[in-house]
This record gives C-alpha cells, structure tokens and sequence, in this order.
C-alpha cells in the first residue's frame, strides 16, 4: 500500500490570516470556528463545576459563601447546555459532515451558517458579560417566580444571551433541514442517508420547532422583570408553573437536541469498527423521528411535585414512558448490530463502548424519575442530578467524543496518538462512573441538589464523587493536548484510514474546500461493508 | 427558484383592510360582557388573522405541498403545547384541595 501523502491544496490551505476565517462561508471551516468556540466555553463551564466539587468535599459550606456557590451551579448549567451541549454535535461535527455525506459542496445556505456563528458569539459574550458583572443564580433553569421578582443578579444579560444563541440554533437546524431536502447528490434517496444524518433532521426539526418557545419564554421573564406584566405572578392574575410549562416545553426535548446527534454519532462507528451494515436501518432511522416527537409531549415530568395536578402528572408520567421505545430500539439494533460483527477496539469504539453503558444507566434511571411515585421522593435530590449528567455527558459527550476522534483524521489529514487517546477514553469511563454514581446513591439517601452543605454521613460519597471528577477532568485535557500536537506531528491519516463506506471518506484528507471534484454519482448503499467495498477503501 | 407568485396590490390591499376591521372587531367585543365566551372571541379572530397572513402575506396559500406540510405541523406542535398545558390548567378544579392553615 502507498504512503499517504498530505494534500497541499485542501480547505485548510485556502487563505490565510484571521479575515480568512471570519469571513468564510466554507462549512467545513465554520465547524472548526464552532469547534473552538465550544471547546472554549466548555472548559469555562468545567471551571465551574471544579468549584462545586470543591466545596462539596467538605459537608462544610467552607470555600463559597451561599450566593456564590448559588452562581457556580448556575453558570456551569447554562455554559454547558447552552454553549457547548446544544451546539456541540450539530455545529461542529454536522456542520462539517453532513454536506459530504449527501454529496454537496456545501450546506444549503452558506452565509447564514456563518452568521449562526456570529449569533452564538453575540450570546456567549452576553454571558460572559453577566460571569463578568457579578454571576447569575437562579440556576439554569431560570425558575419564577425568583428569576422574575426576586433575583438581584445578572438574570437579564444571562437571559439575553440564551435568547441570542437560540437563534444560532434555530438557523442551523434550518440550514440542515433544507440542505437534507434539497442538496443530496443524484441517487442519493432517503434510505440511503447515513444514519448520522437522520439523527441530524430529526435534531433540526426540534431546533426549529422548539427553541422560539423557550426564546419568547425568556422574553417574558425579561417583561416581567422590567415592567410588571404579572404572567408569572399570582397576584396579577398570573401562574409561576405556567413558566415551568413554557420551559420545559422546549428544554425536555433540548435534552435530545443534544442526545439525538451523539446517537447518530454512534452509528456511524458501530458500523465501522464491526464492519456490518447498522442491524434494522430503518427502524433506527424512524427512531431518530420517534424520539424528536415523543419528546415534544412528555416535559411535565419535571414538575411532578411542582403543583401541577395529578390527573395531568399521571398522563405525562405514561407518555414519559413511551420515549424509553425508540431508545431502546437504537440500542438493541446497535447491539445487533455488534453480533458476529468483525470487531476492533480503537479510540472512537472505545468511547461508543463506554457509551453503550452510559446511556443504558442513563435511560433507565429515567424511568424511575417518570414514574410518579418514586419521582416524589427522588425529585431535586443527586439522584436527578446523576441522572441527567449519564445522558447529557455519558451520552451526548461520550458520543461527541467518539466522533471528534472518528472524524479527526478527515477534519485535520492527520492522526493522534492511539495509545494516548484509548488511555483518555478509559480515564473519561472511569472518571465519569466515579464522578456520578456515589451521586445516584446520594440522591436516594435523600441528599438535595444545590446545596453547598450536607450532613457529614454524606462526606464519603462526595469525596468520591470529587475524586472521579478529577480523573474526568484529565481525561478530557488529555486529548486537547494529543488533538493539538496531531495537527504538526501526526502521521499523515490518508482518505479513508478507518477503511469506512461513506460518501466524506470519498474526499481527501483535509477535503478541498469544495468538498468533491466532481458531484458523486455511483451512490452505494448506507453501510455497504461487503469484502470488496472494504478492500477498495483502504487502497483509496 | 422556479417559480415565485406575484399577488396583485388588490389582495394585499383588501387583507390589510380585513385585518384592520377584524383588529375593530377585537376592540369592540372587550367592551361586551360574553363571560366565558370572551377570551374565546379574542382568540377566534386572532387566530383568522393569522391564517390570513400566513396564507396571503407569506404566501403559503401558492406554496408547494412541502410548504403547507410544514406550516400545518408547526401548528400541530403549538396544538401540543397548548393542550397539554390545558390538561393541568382544566383539571385544577376536579380536586377537593383546601390550602394548609385554612
């Protein structure tokens, strides 16, 4: 076999200087801006969260005053979802693969892709302005009727930020929604898509049809704090639960903005490193649908105890349970799909292994807190908090993760150090157990969520749980410092070093900027890991 | 694009007219007592409003099937918001619940 050489002309290449990059409208180079981005803000929300295990190694409230621990819990919510989990698959990893894999040179609308960037920019500046002012503390959630009437902290900067970032959201989602429509190469019908860009559309709907709920909802905390309206307050006339509503209306299923992407993710690498087509394509595909819908009717479970009734508490408590269906159809077809299949145990599958476990705990352990009985009992203790985090970061960054380490030699033509990068798949594992399984046992003892005290039979647990994020937190330094000394040292990856079917392992490593030379024709199959399909690719 | 639709300034002339009175009409049914049936009013013709403009500003009604496909299910998630919400906000009163200290 040849060795691969590095492309001298690829998108990368093509300008230089700082206005190159602030002014592209190359998809592929405003993923790397979100990748930056993101990255920057997700050790920002990691600063925070340092701080709460910190304090929380001690049942003593000895390293923060109560207010400002109020703050850290706050700012570490709204960083991670708002600025890294929502926009981290889709605008970093979608942003670059989805128009290669449907055969476009770019996505459908390239100008407003690089505008989505600069909203997400304006947002995030809005928060850091608010870190900056003196921090937030309604927590993420920016409950009423504290956000409205009580809070003297920076609620409207932080408000106006995730207002802002919303509509980077929203253009995205449209972005890919009409470049799925519209942009797919000849040939290149619906059940042919790989399954990444499934989970990518069904993400998109949610996108768009979500997040101007969760915009106008802001907006009337805002009206409510500058002039009064009273649509939140009980004494005008108004309903603090009618915000719980209108939030988690579009905050449950941002839960699967961020999941839904990770999920496709994990498609992609099962198939390649099993060497088979995906067990039940389209039933995977179809869940993808299924969960962006069940999604949209099942929020109230968040507000069991919040004074909603219970005829209502018990039709969301059924309806929370029909999302358990499509999950569980994506992880036995995943699981099939690993039977009998040629396995391997590089970095990407050993993040998706590490997920497999994740997600399972994760998605079960939801199912308790749907279930109106023990909900009540569970509801705002550590319980929920290790819940959500095996989703949003045992999930949705184990996935994004395993993607970043799939596509790393497409995105840069180079390779990272595979022993240091399955040692950081295996810390991450460890650390994430260590970090929020003491918190599922914590929960159940009756521990609540944002306190920064505890009484002392506590302590064991939370010193456990510090622990383990300190070996989380190496494993995700880890591969900033091996990703970033690949881009000099690494060997050159050439096109295809997975030997993985798919239209973007067609182009070079770096893609030129226009992606494919001439529009691709001979469309195979999703998943086509025939004998020869695989021999060809690796002499690619 | 393929095709675009030009609207004479008649139709854009007598929708505006049509929001403007159907806007009157909203005004002056705050001033009748209907009880119940008021805010049911307000919504009703709001709610023509916007299928006026949605039909004829935004030119849905000489759209693609896709078009009309996508207005009607964004409208069947809004349905979803309003009435679930409705599902708490309608069962309030069925239970026999006297605040504590009362």
């Amino acid at each position: 076999m040849e060795t691969p050489v590095y492309p001298a002309q690829n998108y990368l290449s093509n300008g230089h200087g700082l206005k190159s990059w602030l002014l592209t409208k190359d998809h592929k180079r405003i993923a790397i801006l979100y990748l930056i981005s993101i990255s920057a803000f997700f050790f920002l929300g990691g600063l925070f969260a340092v701080g709460i295990r910190l304090e929380l190694t001690t049942p003593q409230g000895d390293l923060f005053q109560p207010d400002t621990y109020n703050k850290f819990f706050t700012l570490h919510g709204v960083i991670m979802v708002f600025f890294f989990l929502i926009p981290s698959v889709p605008a970093v990893l979608g942003n670059f693969l989805i128009p290669p894999m449907v055969g476009a040179k770019d996505l459908a609308f390239p100008r407003i892709n690089l505008l989505s960037w600069y909203i997400y920019v304006v947002g995030g500046i809005f928060t850091l302005f608010a870190i900056v002012a003196g921090g937030v503390d309604t927590g993420w959630t920016f409950y009423t009727p504290y956000s409205a009437a009580s809070s003297s902290t920076n609620v409207v900067p932080t408000a106006l930020g995730v207002f802002i970032s919303g509509f980077s959201s929203i253009l995205t989602g449209l972005n890919f929604i009409v470049t799925i429509h519209r942009m797919r190469a000849p040939g290149l019908h619906w059940f042919k898509l790989p399954l990444f860009v499934w989970a990518h559309y069904a993400t998109s709907l949610i996108q768009v049809l979500g997040t101007p709920v969760v915009a106008i909802t802001i907006v009337m905390v805002f009206a409510e704090r500058a002039f009064g309206f009273g649509i939140f307050d009980p004494q005008r006339g108004g309903d603090p639960v009618l915000f719980q509503h209108l939030f988690w209306f579009y905050s449950h299923p941002a839960v699967y903005i961020m999941i839904l992407p990770a999920l496709g993710v994990i498609s992609e690498i099962v198939s390649t490193f099993s060497r088979k087509r995906i067990f039940g394509y389209s039933f995977v595909a179809f869940s993808s649908l299924a969960i962006a819908v069940f999604g949209f009717i099942v929020w109230a479970h968040h507000m069991f105890v919040s004074g909603i009734t219970v005829y209502a508490a018990m039709v969301f408590s059924f309806l929370s349970f029909s999302v358990a269906i499509p999950s569980a159809v994506k992880v036995f077809n995943w699981s099939a799909t690993l039977h009998r299949g040629s396995l391997s145990f590089e970095a990407p599958m050993l993040y998706v292994y590490g997920f497999f476990g994740l997600f399972l705990i994760g998605g079960l352990t939801g199912l308790f807190l749907a279930t109106l009985g023990t909900d009540v009992h569970l509801h705002d203790t550590y319980f929920v908090v290790a819940h959500f985090h095996y989703i949003m970061v045992g999930g949705a960054i184990m996935g994004y993760l395993g993607g970043i380490h799939f596509w790393w030699p497409k995105m840069v033509g180079r390779m990272y150090s595979e022993f240091w990068s399955r040692i950081s798949a295996i810390l991450v594992f460890v650390g994430f157990n260590l970090t929020f399984f003491p918190q599922f046992v914590l929960g159940y003892m009756g521990m609540p969520r944002r306190y920064h005290m505890y009484p002392d039979e506590f302590q064991v647990l939370n010193v456990l749980s510090s622990g383990g994020a300190a070996v989380l937190g190496l494993g995700y330094i880890l591969p900033v410092l091996y990703l970033l000394y690949s881009l000099k040292y690494g060997e050159v990856a050439g096109n295809n070093p997975w030997g993985a079917s798919g239209l973007e392992w067609r182009t070079q490593s770096p893609p030129l900027t226009e992606n494919f030379l001439e529009v691709p024709t001979d469309i195979p199959e999703a998943y086509e890991y025939t004998p020869k399909v695989i021999r060809e690719a690796k002499l690619v | 694009m393929s095709s675009v639709h030009v609207s004479p300034l008649s139709t854009y002339l007598s929708i505006f007219a049509a929001l403007m009175v159907l806007s009157a009409i909203t005004v002056g049914a705050a001033f009748v007592n209907l009880g119940a049936f008021n805010p049911i009013v307000a919504m009703a013709i709001a709610g023509l409003k916007a299928t006026l403009v949605i039909l004829y500003f935004m030119h849905v009604k000489y759209s693609s099937r896709l078009t009309k496909l996508t207005v009607v299910l964004s409208l069947f998630f809004v349905a979803i918001l309003f009435a679930e919400t409705l599902m708490d906000y309608a069962t309030r009163g069925w239970l026999n619940y006297t605040p504590m200290g009362q």
